[in-house]
Order: C-alpha cells, then structure tokens, then sequence
C-alpha cells in the first residue's frame, strides 16, 4: 500500500516565523494521531530571512520527502525563487499566496502549478493582533483534514504563559484561515486516525543523536559550535547536567577532540559533536585516539562541502574524509544514521562499539536528518551500553601491559587512580608496555592487534538494515546509505506495491568493511543501484573497491543539496523491469 | 600540610620510572624530571593519583620518565587533553610539561585559553627558545637575531613572544619563572605551583646544549628576583615586561580566582527523564 501522505510547504521571508509555523503544524498533526516528517531549509542570513519548512504528514511513518509538494503556502514571495529547486511543483500542486504581495515568482511556476489566492495580512488585520501564519495555518488544517481541536490544544500550550487573551486571538485568526479555505481549490486530504494509537515520539535527528550517546554512556562532551551540528550541543548541555555529565564548550575542535581524548582517558566516555570543517581540523587527533587506544565518538552533521561550503543545507560527501583521511595505517570504525529515529540507534551503538574495542569511532549524520523533526513510533529500548575492558589489580610480579597483544586485541586498560597499572599511554609507536618504540616488530604487533580488534568484533545484524519487497528481493537491489536511505524505502515499497521484486540494502557499518555479509545478502542479485547524495560518488567507488558487486551495478549519485527523490529511483528499478 | 616531609611516605625515585631518557648529556631538562619527581614526594602524591600530560618535542618526553601515569599525546595538544582529564577526573593531580614551541606555537590558542579557563593544572614549561626535537629551528620565545637556523639564516627578526605576560593577561592564577640549573629551588616552586587553586605556569630556563650551546652561561647569568609574591596583576605584569628574562627563583604572582568547574546541576535526573520529554 502506497504511503497515504500530504506534502506541503511553509515558506516565507519571516524567518524563524516560518519553521515556528511549520512546528505548530506538525505538533497539531501529531495530537490528530498521524505520523510527520519536517525538514527546514533556510538562506545564509543569521537571523530572518527567507526560510521554507517543508512537511509531509501520513497515517503510518514516513521517511522521506515526497517527489513532489502538494501545497506551497507563501507567506510571501520575498526571495522564495531561490528555493525553487527544493520545492518541486506539478501540475496538481497548488501554490497559495498573498495578493497583498503580488504575483508568485516565475521561478516557482516551471512545473505548471494552480495559483489560488488568500489575503492572510488582510483577513489578519480584522482581528485584534491576528497573525497571518495563523491564517495560513487554519486554511492548512482545513485543506489536509487536520481538526481545529488538535491545534487549539496546541496553541493553548503554546501561549499559556502569555495568557486567554493571546490565545483567543491566535485561534481567532486560525478559524478566519478555515473558513477563508472554503474558497480555495482541493488537496488531498488525510483520513482522521483512531486516537489510541501505538506509542509516537516527537524528536529531531540532533536530539536523538544526543539521546542515543547519553543511553550509551556518555558523561563528557567537549565542542565548538558549528551549523548543522550545534542543536546537538545545545541538547546536550543541559541534559548532560541533569545526568551528571557536562558539556564543556572549547575553544576550537583541535581542543575539543583533544579534551575528549584526556577524559576518556580518565575513564569517562567521551563525544564530540561537528561538521565537516570540524572534522577536518580534529583528524591528526583521531590518529592520536587510534595509536593510543583511547575510546571516543564524534558526530558528523554532514552540510554541503569542501571548505565551508553551504552551512545551512545537506550532503553526504564527507564518507571519504571520514574513511581515509587519517594519516598511516589507522583502523577506526565508521557508522552512518539512516534516519531521523535511526540517530539514536546509531549513537548509542557507536558508544558500544568505542568502548568495547577502544577506538574512536565517527558517526555521520546530516543536515537534513539533523534538523529535521519527526513523529515517529516510540523508539525501542536498546541493550547497548559503552563497556570497557578494564584492568583493576595489579598481578603479582607482572609489570602491566597497557598494549598487551591478545587474541581480541583489545588490552585491559587502567584507568588512572588504580594503584600498581600506572603506564603512559603513547601516540607514538610503542611496544605492549607503551614504551615508545621504533621497531619494526613492535609495529608489525601493534597495527595487527589494533586492526584485529575491528575485524574481529561481532557487529551483528547492524552492519545494515534489508529490506525486501513484498514479493521478494528477486534479482534486483538498491545499496545505499545514511539519508538516501529514506527516498530508497519509499521507491522500493512503491515497486512492491506494483508487484516489483527487489531488495533494499542499506549499509550502517561503513568500516570496517563487511565483504561476507555483503556478499550473503547480494546472493542471487545480478543488477544493483547505488543510491548517494555526493558528486563523486564516493559511496559507488568505495564500494567498488571493497565489495564484489553484480556486473550491472549503475551509480545514481548527485551533489547535495538536492535529496533524490523516491521517483528518481522508482524509475531505474521501473527501466530494468520492463 | 606544610610538613608533609615528615612523613616521607616517598622518595623522589618513587616517582621515575626505569626508562633511560633520550636527552642529550647535559640537556635542561633532565634537571626538571628531578625537580618534578622530588616535588611529589614532597608532596607525598601516591603514583596513581597524578597524571603528566603532554605533546611532542625533547621536553614533552618526561611521562613515559615518570611512574605516574602519563598522556603522551600529539604535538601542542597538551593542555586540552590535561583540561579533559582534569574536568572529568578532579580527583587527579594533574601536571602538564612541554617546550617553547609545543606550547607557545603550535599550541598557542590552547595555552591562552587554558590560561583564561583556569582548570586546576600546573604546566611546567622547558623554554630552550628552540625547537630541539627537529634539530634547531627557531621557536616563539628565540631572540630576533639568532642566527643558528638554516630555515631563519639571517635571524626571525620577530619580538619573541613573553609566555609570562601574556599567561597574566590571559588569566594565569599563578606565575613563576625558575631555572633547570637549581633544581631545589625548582621543585620547591612547583609544589607551590600544584598546591595552588586553578591554572599554575611555571616557565623553567632549561638549555638545549646541542643546538644552543651558548645557553650553557645562563646558569650564571640567571639571578633570583628580588620580588615578593603579589596578587596584583598588572604589577607582576610590569616588572615581567622591563626585566631581562633572567630573574628567577620567585613566585611572581598568585591570583584567587577560584578554578574553573562546569556547573553540575545537582538533580538525580535519569535517561528516563530525557526521553519522556519526546513522548507524545
Ligand atoms: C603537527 C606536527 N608538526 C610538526 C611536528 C614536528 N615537531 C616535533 S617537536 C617540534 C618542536 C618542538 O619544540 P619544543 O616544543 O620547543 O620542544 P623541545 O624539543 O625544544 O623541547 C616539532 C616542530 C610534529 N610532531 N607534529
Ligand atoms: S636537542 Fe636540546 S632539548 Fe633536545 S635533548 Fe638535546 S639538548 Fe635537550
Ligand atoms: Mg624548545
């Protein structure tokens, strides 16, 4: 069954006003019992400035953005053509706009969109300190199907604190909004949901990302602020406290890195959140992370690079920087976010992993699951918890080994204040004491014990999610990762509901790599798609390198910040079934 | 606390451990690593409570010298992995040592901050106004005409940089400058520099012998300053800034500003908590 959903748009020059709207909309949807997905995407100005939150609204969750909006509603035109890429428009869409502001924009007409009219400043001003977003929010709800009850509840918690008079104005102009859209033309509306419904969560994928380190065991947090990766630290800070963690704001990411190096060191599990220009500046420190055995987790909001790019918006083209960019031989672990509800999983996973093998371990999330917020069903309790392999009592006679060669390759550590293990731990090559050494054998020991600790670690079923379709995977599969995996979902279930074979692989453990378990699932597959959101196709030609794939194996990869749509998709797994 | 000798629960080799340094005969800092080991025992510090952190170069060798436990991490990087450790573990004793360029250059931006912060640490600075580690370049503190350096043959012709003023203006809660050849004066100042709240700096004149020999007449150019300690800034400050560099011996400053702590918001909350904030 196809998924049943309404697509629609929130732009505006407001700012702030504009996402605040968008938020109010999707908190209203979540009392009505559907599912949401709201992504922001904003120009480079600090504060205003034209602004755009785009919200898909459903009976079951949704993943991913549709091909297309059904609704665009302009608060006004000021520089909204620039969105015009991002804001896909056909011939059933409509777009709303405000005849006190003039005409839409021709940029926004390419696809041939119906026009309608409805005079929010207008209508506001009849209303004693009536808002036009609120206008615009009433001919939403009553154009989608969204009860004026869901919103009303939310505006009373909203603006209880400014009191019965602000409230009744705000729904005031909300009720003017529903009866204004009696005029307007139809969009598909949502069918109301039983209200007992399963457990849902209202969360960002910035927040779950904070979540998940704090399930996993993370009480220190050192960072310097970066879009999109700050709504992470901003999470954090004060729920660290109230879990007694902190959160320490350094003064640029050389420090931050290096602070969470000293105070996992100490025994404390330790993160870091960034994005790329951030990453960049940290990477000598990993290698530090790597050679003296020390656990961490960095986040990587990926935005739009090189250099610093487009801060605002979304790409996943830091995977190679992320894979290869340590200097030597460094074996680290790198898992990617597949989704909003995925940040978490994946963080709290990756603190496991750090602590269990003592390795930094990156996770790459992006801007645009980062700062988009979902209603999502109530995320599972997950066992993971960071858990280090410490030694605790000095043995008779023996001098400790903080590099012990063992069959793992994980050694006891001692963390400081435990009388008799007192070593020093070393970036430098050294041998089981950590005394440095230049030798060729103490290397020759040293990198095999750091890499069997990644080869040798049971990673379980979540080195990717597979999904097939309902007929079955047959001989087709979409490999992807990360935030294409959403728009993949959704193209795979609408093959399924069209009969379509196929299979859906989306790879969570980017390294070390999984050549068996690859080769497990593509069994039987003789034709497979590369789905990626990076203009070189960093994911296809790392693949490529590692993974014996299908002979017809085609890359389908843009630069950000444009998401591939689920009917981009659809239309190469519709070209080899025909 | 003062007679913390008459226990003497330790002795200064309490502190070293077996390796045999790398160091160059007659290097500076030899005579820190003693000076650092006597001021434990002074202090009666057991092993395991103390912690040496430091970056790259000839003088952030001395972890792996001591018995404590040591961080030997990546070149500048000292005084954040120390902030770290320190902020996650206050329980330690946590000591910091580097050279000129280690924390003056590289790690300029950290030792400004650290100073600012003010974290419970003392870092005890070996300034050989050379980069010894990779055999002689010119470092922050080297005078503008020393000529010895192949990559600055005509000399930097740059003002050196003046750690101390600058730790003062940054913040600095404690300021000393001693030299390596009197390593009891030496040890005596740097158990003042960990007995003192927040962040100490203590700057040691410790010659490089092989890359410049000259350094070998500061043991009797050095004198000590004929200062007393004072908790006036800007006047440590000005008597920093119109002497010569070698005044030595003396505890410059002592500041109250009480060590940097992250505000810990004493609830019992628990993950719990932080999720139901989600649920609808
Ligand atoms: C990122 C990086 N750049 C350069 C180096 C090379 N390097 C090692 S030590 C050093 C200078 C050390 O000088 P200083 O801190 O004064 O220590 P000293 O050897 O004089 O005691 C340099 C440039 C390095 N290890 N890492
Ligand atoms: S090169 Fe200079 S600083 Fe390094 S060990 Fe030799 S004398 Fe000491
Ligand atoms: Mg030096």
């Amino acid at each position: 069954m196809t998924v049943q959903s309404v697509s629609l748009v929130i732009a505006g020059s407001g700012g702030a006003g504009v996402v605040t709207a968008g938020s109010l909309l999707l908190e209203a949807a979540a009392k009505a019992g559907w599912y949401a997905l709201m992504s922001r995407s904003s120009g480079p100005q600090i504060r205003g400035g034209e602004a755009a939150a785009m919200l898909r609204f459903a009976t079951e969750p949704v993943m991913s953005h549709d091909d297309s909006f059904h609704l665009l509603m302009a608060i006004d035109w000021e520089n909204i053509g620039r969105f015009s890429a991002e804001i896909p428009l056909v011939e059933t869409s409509l777009i709303v706009g405000d005849p006190a502001h003039g005409d839409a924009p021709a940029a926004l007409l390419g696809g041939r969109p119906r026009q309608a009219g409805l005079a929010m400043t207008a209508i506001a001003e009849k209303i004693e300190n009536g808002r036009p977003n609120m206008v615009a929010l009433g001919a939403i709800a009553a154009m989608i199907g969204l009860p004026a009850e869901a919103m009303q509840a939310v505006v009373e918690q909203h603006l209880k604190r400014k009191g019965q008079a602000a409230i009744d104005a705000s729904m005031a102009a909300f009720h003017a909004g529903i009866a204004a859209a009696a005029d307007l033309p139809a969009i598909p509306k949502l069918p109301a949901v039983a209200a007992a419904s399963a457990p849902r969560w209202s969360i960002t994928g910035n927040e779950a990302t904070g979540l998940g380190v704090i399930r996993g065991g993370v009480r220190f947090v050192a960072a310097y602020p970066i879009t999109p990766a700050t709504e992470v630290l901003e999470w954090l800070a004060p729920s660290l406290a109230k879990v007694g963690g902190q959160l320490v704001q350094a003064e640029d990411e050389l420090a931050s890195i290096n602070q969470i190096i000293g105070a996992s060191y100490g025994g404390v599990p330790a993160m870091t959140a960034t994005s790329g220009p951030g990453l960049s500046l940290m990477i000598e420190s990993l290698g530090l992370a790597v050679a003296a055995e020390v656990p961490l987790v960095v986040v990587d909001v990926m935005r739009v690079g090189p250099s610093t790019g487009i801060a605002t918006k979304s790409e996943q083209s830091d995977l190679n920087i992320a894979v290869y960019g340590l200097h030597g031989d460094a074996p680290h672990v790198v898992v990617a976010a597949n989704s909003v509800a995925d940040c978490l999983f994946t963080t709290q996973w990756a603190v496991h992993l750090a602590e269990a093998m003592q390795t930094p371990t990156l996770v790459l999330t992006d801007q645009a699951m980062g700062q988009a917020r979902a209603i999502v069903p109530r995320p599972a309790e997950l066992s993971f918890i960071g858990q280090r392999l410490t030694a605790t009592a000095a043995v008779e006679g023996e001098r400790y080994k903080r590099y012990a060669v063992t069959a793992s390759g994980v050694s006891p550590m001692a963390i400081p204040g435990t009388p008799g293990l007192t070593h020093t731990a070393d970036g430098l090559e050294h041998n089981e004491l950590g005394t440095p050494s230049s030798q060729a054998s103490d290397h020759q020991a040293q990198m095999d014990k750091r890499s069997r600790k990644l080869t040798q670690f049971n990673y379980g079923d979540h080195w990717a999610e597979i999904e097939d379709a309902e007929a079955g995977a047959g001989d087709t599969a979409i490999i992807t990762w990360g935030s294409s995996t959403g728009p993949a979902r959704e193209a795979l279930r609408r093959f399924s509901d069209a009969g379509g074979k196929a299979r859906l692989i989306s790879v969570r453990l980017i390294a070390p790599v999984q050549p068996e378990k690859m080769a497990a699932v593509l069994k039987g597959i003789t034709r497979a798609v590369v789905v990626e959101q990076s203009h070189s196709g960093q994911f296809y030609r790392m693949l490529r390198a590692f993974y014996d794939l299908p002979q017809d194996t085609r890359s389908l990869h843009q630069a950000g910040p444009l998401a591939f749509g689920p009917g981009r998709i659809l239309e190469q797994l519709n070209a080899w079934s025909s | 606390m003062e007679s913390c000798a008459q226990t003497k629960k330790y002795a200064a080799k309490d502190y070293k451990s077996d390796l045999k340094p790398i160091w160059c005969p007659g290097c500076g800092d030899y005579t820190v690593l003693n000076a650092i080991t006597r001021a434990l025992a002074e202090l009666a510090l057991p092993p395991e409570e103390v912690a040496v952190v430091s970056g790259i170069g000839c003088s952030s060798r001395i972890p792996a010298y001591t018995s404590v436990y040591g961080f030997h991490g990546v070149h500048g990087r000292a005084l954040p992995v120390a902030t770290g450790l320190k902020l996650a573990r206050p329980d330690l004793t946590v000591l910091v040592t580097g050279g000129d360029g280690d924390g003056f250059s590289i790690g300029g931006n950290h030792f400004l901050h650290a100073c600012r912060r003010n974290v419970d640490l003392t870092y005890i600075v070996m300034d050989n106004q050379v980069y010894g580690m990779t055999k002689g370049q010119a470092s922050p503190t080297t005078s503008p005409d020393w000529e010895g350096s192949k990559l600055t043959p005509e000399g930097t012709g740059i003002n050196p940089f003046q750690p101390l003023v600058v730790g003062l203006a940054s913040g600095a809660n404690f300021v000393a400058r001693v030299s390596s050849s009197d390593p009891v004066n030496m040890a005596q100042i740097i158990v003042e520099a960990i007995r003192h709240p927040g962040f100490s700096l203590v700057q040691v004149l410790s010659p490089c012998v092989t890359f410049r020999p000259e350094q070998a007449e500061w043991r009797d150019i050095v004198r000590t300053a004929v200062v007393d300690v004072t908790d006036d800034a800007a006047r440590a400050a000005r008597r920093l800034m119109t002497d010569d560099g070698f005044n030595v011996g003396k505890v410059l400053y002592k500041g109250n500003r009480p060590p940097f702590r992250p505000e810990f918001e004493q609830t019992d909350g628990s993950v719990a908590e932080l999720e139901a904030r989600f649920a609808l």
